[in-house]
């Protein structure tokens, strides 16, 4: 531990400022990944998770995007306090992206050779051939075939257009890879092949990767330690056997009451009950109170801390009688 | 046994530029009154367009469908619109499913309106009201526009509206996979609730594998517009027989720590359902593939009580 992470995240605030609201995307969330680690970032729709990577990138759209307070250390680099020129030189040689929608990722006008070469003249000094070279020998890595150097998007199938886009992300041997549901528009047996995929290019590279989903399965073959996220603030952190096993935070156990599993009988679901705050209109106290079963007077006023060491709960009830 | 729906051989092809395309190839199961068939499959397995076969949304190219003992595959139009009221579908997006312009109360008044046009307006409005609260809706939300809900909300109005009709079977195409987990949950319970209350019968299409094991009773794998395998939800989950849902099985990223079991992975990508050649058709990608799989078709043949299999291996996993 002594060494210094890779990725480093302070307090970040970003916030959301139209002129009817001010919608509080990321409350104050504290992230570290160190070198080669894999790190998932686990919440539903509008938990902020997105929000998070884009403000790691810096490509919050602004406006209306505005990060109001904290810190983001690449390699102990302010990429907030960062010129848009050294930022742009970080995206892509130091953190590359991959989005959900591959479709959307690629142009559908230029072949495929001719937009990954872009990528690599775009970043390195090398000609056109041995950009080529470079790309054909990257393609071959993920799994495509070289000759398909000259197809069009839209000859790919969608597993084989996100080999693409995890290509694209991983030319310039990038130290951090931001996934955000790399596998989410796939069916399971290429879901399966591309997480696969990813975890060797990790394993061989050393490269460090923070994982957007939904989905706590694919966390558990992939990640080495997952953040809960709910309402903008991370609610639960730790290594994926202290989460999965030792659950602590009443959301994060919600999530797990509210998945069909694959082995034993099948008991009633227990879903969580009622529906994620509005973000632009948070509810006091802790983000979670008005859906939480085990919610007390303390939690309707008073703002949990992230407390623990290693595995850290914001939860009231969860250091109960253990701490203090 | 009395089935309320059975399919027969069924079919449903379409013409394209580059040849025929096999969306549902020679299917056939049955369902009795009050269960739930799962179908599983991955995109463009042909799931999709079996469910709307099924109701004769889509003219069969091949093959009967009974329902309650009837050939509707030779219903007349205004036959068939009358046998509607009877068997209604869910479909996956419930933004895409829902008038923008109507009201939650006038989304779930136009089928009452067709199917039970003497009902007086308080009568209406009663049945509305009753069908909102079994739905789990709240009475002020009558007059509200789908917009203002999120995607759990509307699957509830699309499912009283699904209701109005009082259907006996309902097809239910994907019908969670556009929620977040906890809200799937609420709706999964509220589908199992409705079933139990009104003795529904439902097809229920899922990539999901999770979703569809909670639910169904019995379960058929589908590959490239065939029924690869059926068997009841036991027997399936714990010793699937063909390859290919031993494949599919096995790829479903777990949550239990415990449970990491070797992964079967599959080469290649799903292989084109247009003018298919003979012989079966997960043989491409099947670790288990020998001549006799591409040699002829295969047919589905029994291995169990209620286990079929279509495999020339006859799903004897070494």
């Amino acid at each position: 531990m002594s060494q210094q992470p890779i990725l480093e995240i302070k307090d970040l605030h970003v916030n959301y400022v139209t002129e009817d609201a001010t919608v509080q995307a990321v409350n104050g969330i504290d992230l570290t990944i160190h070198s080669g680690e894999s790190l998932g970032l686990v919440g539903e729709t509008g938990a902020g998770k997105t929000t998070t990577c884009l403000s790691i990138m810096q490509l919050v759209p602004d406006p209306p995007g505005l990060i109001t307070a904290g810190k983001i250390l690449f390699k102990g680099e302010d990429m907030i306090y960062n010129t848009d020129k050294r930022n742009e030189e970080i995206r892509g040689n130091g953190i590359s992206m991959i989005f959900q929608d591959p479709m959307t990722a690629l142009n559908p006008v230029m072949t495929v050779g001719e937009q990954l070469s872009e990528v690599v003249r775009a970043h390195q000094k090398v000609s056109k051939a041995e950009a080529k070279r470079k790309v054909i020998e990257a393609l071959e890595v993920v799994g495509v075939k070289g000759d398909r150097y000259d197809d069009y998007p839209h000859q790919f199938s969608g597993g084989m257009k996100q080999r693409v886009v995890i290509t694209m992300a991983l030319l310039c041997r990038p130290e951090l890879l931001i996934a955000d549901e790399p596998t989410t528009a796939l069916d399971v047996t290429i879901q399966a092949q591309v997480l696969e995929l990813i975890k060797k290019l990790q394993r061989e590279m050393g490269t460090s990767l923070l994982l957007i989903t939904h989905d706590l399965g694919v966390v558990a073959e992939t990640c080495d330690r997952v953040a809960i996220m709910y309402a903008g603030e991370i609610v639960e952190h730790g290594t994926v056997e202290e989460v999965f096993r030792d659950t602590r935070h009443p959301y994060t156990q919600g999530l797990f009451d509210s998945i069909p599993k694959m082995t034993g009988p099948c008991h009633r679901l227990t879903p969580i009950e009622g529906l994620p705050p509005d973000p632009a209109d948070l509810p006091r106290g802790c983000c979670f109170h008005p859906r939480c079963r085990y919610c007390m007077d303390r939690c309707r006023t008073e703002k949990p801390e992230a407390r623990g060491e290693g595995h850290i709960v914001k939860c009231h009830r969860a250091w109960k009688g253990e701490m203090t | 046994m009395s089935a309320l729906l059975e399919v027969r051989a069924l079919s449903r092809y379409f013409k394209v530029a580059t040849g025929v395309l096999h969306a549902v190839d020679d299917v056939s199961f049955r369902i009795e009154a009050g269960k739930t068939l799962g179908i599983v499959g991955e995109s463009g397995c042909g799931k999709s367009t079996l469910g709307r076969t099924m109701l004769r949304l889509q003219e069969p190219t091949a093959g009967r469908i009974f329902f309650d003992g009837m050939d509707i595959t030779a219903f007349s139009r205004e036959e068939m619109r009358q046998m509607r009221r009877y068997m209604q579908i869910i479909f996956q997006d419930p933004y895409a499913s829902l008038d923008p312009r109507l009201t939650i109360a006038q989304s779930i008044e136009e089928p009452l309106k067709v199917f039970f046009p003497k009902m007086s307006e308080r009568e209406r409005r009663e049945r509305i009201e009753s069908l909102m609260e079994l739905v789990g809706l709240s009475r002020r939300d009558l007059n509200a526009y789908p917009h203002e809900f999120d995607g759990g909300r509307r699957q509830r109005v699309v499912i009283a509206r699904a209701l109005a009709a009082e259907p006996r079977f309902v097809v239910c195409d994907e019908p969670v996979s556009a929620l977040d987990v906890s809200v799937q949950a609420q709706i999964l319970n509220l589908m199992m609730d409705l079933q139990e209350r009104l003795h529904l019968t439902y097809v229920f299409i899922s990539h999901d594998l999770s979703v569809v094991r909670h639910i169904s009773d019995h379960v058929g794998v589908m590959y490239l517009g065939q029924l690869v395998e059926y068997a009841d939800k036991e027997t399936l989950f714990r010793a699937p027989a063909h390859p290919y849902t031993q494949a599919l099985l096995s790829a479903i990223p777990s949550v239990d720590l415990d449970a990491r079991r070797e992964r079967v992975l599959l080469r290649g990508e799903i292989g084109s359902p247009i003018d298919p050649k003979p012989g079966c058709r997960f043989a491409p990608r099947c670790g288990y593939a020998c001549p006799a799989c591409s040699a002829g078709d295969v047919a589905l043949e029994q291995i169990g009580s209620e286990h079929y299999v279509a495999c020339t291996r006859c799903g004897a996993p070494s």
